[in-house]
Parts: structure tokens; C-alpha cells; sequence
């Protein structure tokens, strides 16, 4: 499975809630239909404020984002159990997620849907990193290496997420390992 | 073991059960409802198979709730695919927004959207509606598509809120693995003040822990203040457990928690059978907080997220442009009298929307007389929008037709819903306050926010 993820990312703070990530007026869209999961995406952290966040996550007209790393600080996905939230994130082609703490719901769903890495970090990155910088994410490793600076920062390795996520999620994990049917 | 860890041993069939295990416990109840159900089915069928059928068709709960009165096709679609689905599978406990189990959903905009839309079985808001249709019971599990089940702690059972990967997973085994939350505990003691309200409780606690203050936590909630106040104030308050972050809130069980459990099975016929969980002398709490009841007063969790708390004196200075009253933690029959208790004979002065959250709320309103006059046309008399058209409506903004959702950048709403996260009643640049139905009707009187303790006693 792929380890290192290079790109730029894009940059949040504290308390990114769920309807942040997806606005509920596009929670009409089922994920399970392929053209409704494509659209999601495009709205992926359309519910920022635009005066805290002018440069939108995903730009206007696109489906997909450009940033395919996010970083968060506190509390990130708090809110409504909506799995619609990392499915938009998964389907704007973000690869993970590195924040100070999640919220327990979103984290869960991250695995459960194997749509994204949700990557604990101590350090405040939120504050030291700004949309657009270049980071280097080595999973095998669990550190992110800042492009400009070349400063090394470690995170919370995955531990037993990282195969459900590998996998594609739970039904995949669980398939693969034996623990359901094929 | 606290309350929440002997509930989780007895679903795992163990003896015992501490925080940290990872357990596979057995659901009692999946609820799911317009906007999660549609993905979850779609994840049941990816996974288990087209022909695949439901582990247990008399424990799935499907109540439609969220995106029910607009005009926007996919949402009134997504009412259809539950309705086919529980068609297919002959599920009973679906609560349509029609009649006609062979029709198709569609709201007429043309009749607006005070007026009643919904047919006999419709139930309205599903943490609101669980309860009333007799789906909630003390020791059992129920796990929902939606943050705010734990609300059903109130009822002494292990509630809460999961995604559609893992709900489609229950529906296909009946099963979760969990891990055991770690207990706040919260021992409440002495009785509300007059203008306080159970509101103010759950506001106090979160601005005390903050938001994230109860991550991964249960919170506890007992002591003979807890035992003092009705189902619906314990409603209120385990509703709001996610709110800081929870993942579920348990009440101990008492006579009012069977009176009123008893009373909604015979009811509804639904099961009647149930085994409570009892306190334990050795609990083991990784938080305590006392909380004096005849201490707390009006209370406010200002934008942008829940935790941040003011007291309703305070904060006169902030002008509001609109009041909402409504949700599955403020729009139950007690919030709307309390609500019509301070309005009534006077006119409010800023947009003010009312929106019980199911439709035996509409009709209590309609059929209790204060004098000549029922609640509900006290409401209407002091200018409150008030819709029958029971729902999640404006709470969670939804489509841009809805009742009540703010659709204008840098509105300032009161409202007695849960939640205040940037855009969450619509627009992105718009801010809402939460408080108690008291202190929404006060602050709708003034267009500032105000405490009702001044509104009282007319």
C-alpha cells in the first residue's frame, strides 16, 4: 500500500464541524450512488466560512480538490454522525487527515469507510503551516516532513486503522482477513 | 460498573465490562431515517447482496424526518427508497410521510408550509418520536444514523449515533464492535429555580468540560436532582451529550422512567418486555461534577460551537434579528408551554419560528386550553410562525426552502435547538445562540438576548 503521500495542504483550525465539511443542504445526495458520491465531493469544506477561508477547498466548477492533505487542529469532524463527511473528503480525492484530536464519530466513520487516514498529531501544524505549503506524509514512518523548512514532525502511528483504511474499510478489512465471508 | 459499562457487558453477554474493552455487543434497536437510511441501505446491499435480507425486521426503525418538507426532488426521492425498502423487507416500524405504501412522497410548495402535509403514520422527529412510538426502553441498545440518539439515555438504555458503513453492518448482523466509553459523572442535586429550565442544566455542564470535554466519554447523569426532573428534561439534557463531544448519556432508572415506558409500549404495541440497570456501589468515574440546580440560571452557549457559555443577564448588549423554538432537544410539548407561558398576551418583535418536533405535539398544542384560547394560538396570537409540519426543519439549515432556515448572511438567531457550529441553520455567515425555550421567548419579546426571569409573572 501506497506509505508516502507529497502534496500541498490545505489548512483549518480549531472545531471544524461537520457541516463545515459538508453543508447539510447537500445531504440529499446518497453516497452509495456513484454520480451522487462524485458531487459530494465538490462540496467537500464548502460549509467554511468564506470570510475565515477565501481560498475555497475545492475551486468552484471542479469536483475534486487540489489539496490531498488537510491539516485540522482540536475537535476536528465534531457534530452529526453524517458519513457523508469523509466520503466528501474522499471523493475530492483528499488522502488524509492531520489534526491535534478528532471527534469520535468522524474518526470512526474515516475507518469504517476506509476513505481517508485520520492522523493524530501533537503539534499544532494548524499553526505552523499555512494552504498551500508542500508536505511529505510517510505513514510507515508516522512523520510529516514541512517541504520549505524541512522540520520533521511526528504523529500517532495508525496502529490497527491503517489495514481497515489500506483495505478500503471495514467490509473489505473484514472480508480480506477472513472475519466474513468473501 | 458504572451504568453504561453493565448495560455493554450484558449486550456482549459477559458478567463484566470496563472502560477500554472492545466489545461486539448485540443491538436491540437500528434507527435510521431520510438522510442517513438511503446510504445505509445502499451499504447493506453493496455488501450483504441484492436479495440480502435485514437481521431483524422488527428492530429496524425507519422514521423519515430530516428533508421531508421541500421541494427538492432528490430529498422527497430519498423518502421513497425507504419506502421501498421496508416494503422489500417487510419492515413494520416505518413511519411514512404517507398513506399510500405504494406512493411516491411529494410536497406541494403551492400549499406553503404551515398547513399539515403528512399522512396518519408520520412521526416526526426520530429522537422525539423513538419514545413516543414505544422503541425506547431502560437496558437495552439502540444504535442511530444520527449524533443525537444518545438522547435515549434518558431512558436508561445505551444509545448512539453511527455512520451508514457501520449502521449497514447492524442491519446485516445485528452486531457493533464498541469499545467501552470511560463515565463523567454528573450527581445533580436540588431543584430548578423558576425561569430555568433543563436547558440551562446541559448548557452548564458543556461550558464546563467544553466541547470536546466528554471525547469518547459516556456522561452520567443522576443524584435526586435527576430523579426531580420529568422524561422530557432528561431528554433535553442526554440529547446534548455529543455536544461535548459524548458518545452516550445514561439517567438512572426510576418510577417516571417506567411509568412513561410502560404506558408507550401498551400504547404502540410494541415490546413490552425490558431489564433496567441499577446503580452499582463501586463505579469508577474518570470526572465528578456537582451540580446545584437552584444555583444555575438562564444560561447561553453563544457562536460559534456549544461550550461557549454565558449567563442570559449578561449578554443584553446582543441584538437578534430572529427566535426559533424547535428540535428533537426543544420542541417537545413541555418547551412549547414554557415557551407560551412567557409570550402569552404579548407580541414579539423579531422573526420567531415555532416547529414542534412531531405531529402528537402539534395536536397536544392544539387541544390544551388556557382558558378560551389553546397553546398553540397563544403562540400565533404573539406572532410566533408556528408550522404543523413537525420536523427537523431549520435546525440543521437543509435545503433552501425550508421552514425557518436562514437563508441571509449575518443573522443572529435565538433558538432552543442543539447546536450552533458555523452555517448550521443555513447561511455560512449567520450566528446562532442556543438557550432554553424560556430565554428564546424573553429575547424574542426584546430582539436582544434576555433573561425570562424578567418576563415572568404576568
Amino acid at each position: 500500500m501506497q506509505s508516502v503521500f507529497t502534496g500541498p495542504v490545505y489548512v483549518v483550525r480549531d472545531n471544524i464541524d461537520t457541516d463545515q465539511i459538508i453543508s447539510a443542504q447537500f445531504l440529499n445526495l446518497v453516497p452509495t450512488i456513484p454520480e451522487e458520491y462524485e458531487k459530494l465531493g465538490s462540496h467537500a469544506m464548502d460549509g467554511l466560512p468564506h470570510s475565515l477561508y477565501p481560498v475555497r477547498f475545492v475551486k468552484d466548477g471542479q469536483l475534486d480538490s487540489d489539496y490531498p492533505i488537510l491539516v485540522g487542529g482540536r475537535n476536528f469532524g465534531c457534530g452529526s454522525s453524517r458519513e457523508h463527511a469523509p466520503i466528501a473528503l474522499g471523493s475530492a480525492n483528499c488522502q488524509l487527515v492531520l489534526a491535534e484530536s478528532f471527534a469520535r464519530i468522524f474518526f470512526r466513520n474515516c475507518v469504517a469507510t476506509g476513505e481517508l487516514y485520520p492522523c493524530e498529531i501533537a503539534d499544532r501544524l494548524c499553526d505552523v503551516l499555512k494552504t498551500g505549503d508542500v508536505v511529505t506524509v510517510d505513514l510507515d514512518a508516522a512523520t510529516v516532513t514541512a517541504q520549505a523548512t524541512g522540520k520533521v514532525y511526528a504523529f500517532k502511528p495508525l496502529g490497527d486503522v491503517r489495514p481497515v483504511v489500506d483495505a478500503g474499510g471495514l467490509f473489505n478489512f473484514a472480508r480480506q482477513s477472513g472475519m466474513i465471508a468473501k | 460498573m458504572t451504568l453504561t459499562e453493565k448495560i455493554l457487558a450484558r449486550a456482549a453477554g459477559k458478567t463484566s465490562a470496563q472502560a477500554g474493552d472492545n466489545l461486539w455487543v448485540n443491538a436491540d434497536v437500528l434507527m435510521t431515517h431520510d438522510v442517513c437510511g438511503p446510504g445505509t441501505i445502499g451499504v447493506f446491499k453493496r455488501e450483504f447482496g441484492q436479495a440480502a435480507k435485514v437481521w431483524d425486521k422488527n428492530k429496524i426503525v425507519i422514521i423519515p424526518d430530516h428533508y421531508i418538507f421541500t421541494a427538492d426532488s432528490k430529498s422527497n426521492r430519498n423518502v421513497d427508497i425507504l419506502r421501498d425498502f421496508s416494503r422489500e423487507q417487510g419492515i413494520e416500524y416505518f413511519y411514512d410521510v404517507i398513506d399510500d405504501a405504494n406512493g411516491h412522497w411529494v410536497f406541494d410548495a403551492a400549499k406553503g408550509n404551515m398547513k399539515r402535509q403528512y399522512g396518519s403514520r408520520y412521526a416526526g422527529v426520530c429522537h422525539t418520536a423513538l419514545p413516543q412510538k414505544g422503541h425506547t426502553r431502560p437496558g437495552e441498545i439502540l444504535f442511530g444514523t444520527d449524533s443525537h440518539t444518545c438522547m435515549a439515555g434518558a431512558f436508561n438504555q445505551f444509545a448512539t449515533g453511527i455512520g451508514n458503513t457501520d449502521a449497514g453492518f447492524v442491519m446485516g448482523t445485528g452486531k457493533l464492535l464498541l469499545k467501552v466509553p470511560e463515565s463523567m459523572h454528573f450527581r445533580l442535586e436540588g431543584r430548578l429555580q423558576p425561569g430555568v429550565m433543563a436547558k440551562d442544566i446541559i448548557l452548564h455542564c458543556i461550558g464546563e468540560i467544553g466541547f470536546d470535554g466528554a471525547t469518547y466519554r459516556a456522561l452520567q447523569f443522576d443524584g435526586e436532582g435527576a430523579l426531580n426532573l420529568s422524561i422530557d428534561d432528561r431528554m433535553t439534557i442526554a440529547n446534548m451529550a455529543i455536544e461535548a463531544g459524548g458518545k452516550n448519556a445514561m439517567f438512572e432508572f426510576d418510577s417516571r422512567t417506567a411509568e412513561y415506558v410502560d404506558a408507550r409500549v401498551k400504547l404502540n404495541g410494541t415490546k413490552s418486555t425490558y431489564e433496567p440497570v441499577l446503580r452499582d456501589k463501586n463505579e469508577k468515574f474518570v470526572y465528578e461534577h456537582v451540580v446545584d440546580l437552584s444555583q444555575l440560571e438562564p444560561t447561553v452557549a453563544c457562536h460559534p460551537d456549544p461550550g461557549q457559555r454565558k449567563k442570559a443577564r449578561d449578554m443584553g448588549d446582543t441584538r437578534l434579528d430572529r427566535a426559533y423554538v424547535g428540535s428533537c432537544t426543544g420542541g417537545k410539548t413541555s418547551d412549547f408551554v414554557e415557551f407560551a407561558r412567557v409570550l402569552r398576551g404579548k407580541k414579539v418583535v423579531i422573526d420567531t419560528f415555532g416547529v414542534p418536533a412531531t405531529p402528537e405535539i402539534v395536536r397536544d398544542l392544539q387541544s390544551t386550553y388556557w382558558g378560551n384560547t389553546t397553546i398553540w394560538e397563544v403562540l400565533v396570537n404573539a406572532g410566533v410562525q408556528m408550522t404543523e409540519n413537525a420536523g427537523c426543519a431549520a435546525c440543521l439549515g437543509g435545503p433552501v426552502d425550508t421552514f425557518g432556515r436562514i437563508n441571509k448572511s449575518g443573522i443572529k438567531c435565538i433558538s432552543a435547538t442543539n447546536r450552533n457550529f458555523p452555517g448550521r441553520m443555513g447561511d455560512k455567515e449567520s450566528q446562532v445562540f442556543l438557550a432554553s425555550p424560556m430565554t428564546v421567548a424573553a429575547s424574542a419579546l426584546t430582539g436582544r438576548v434576555t433573561d425570562p426571569r424578567d418576563h415572568l409573572g404576568n
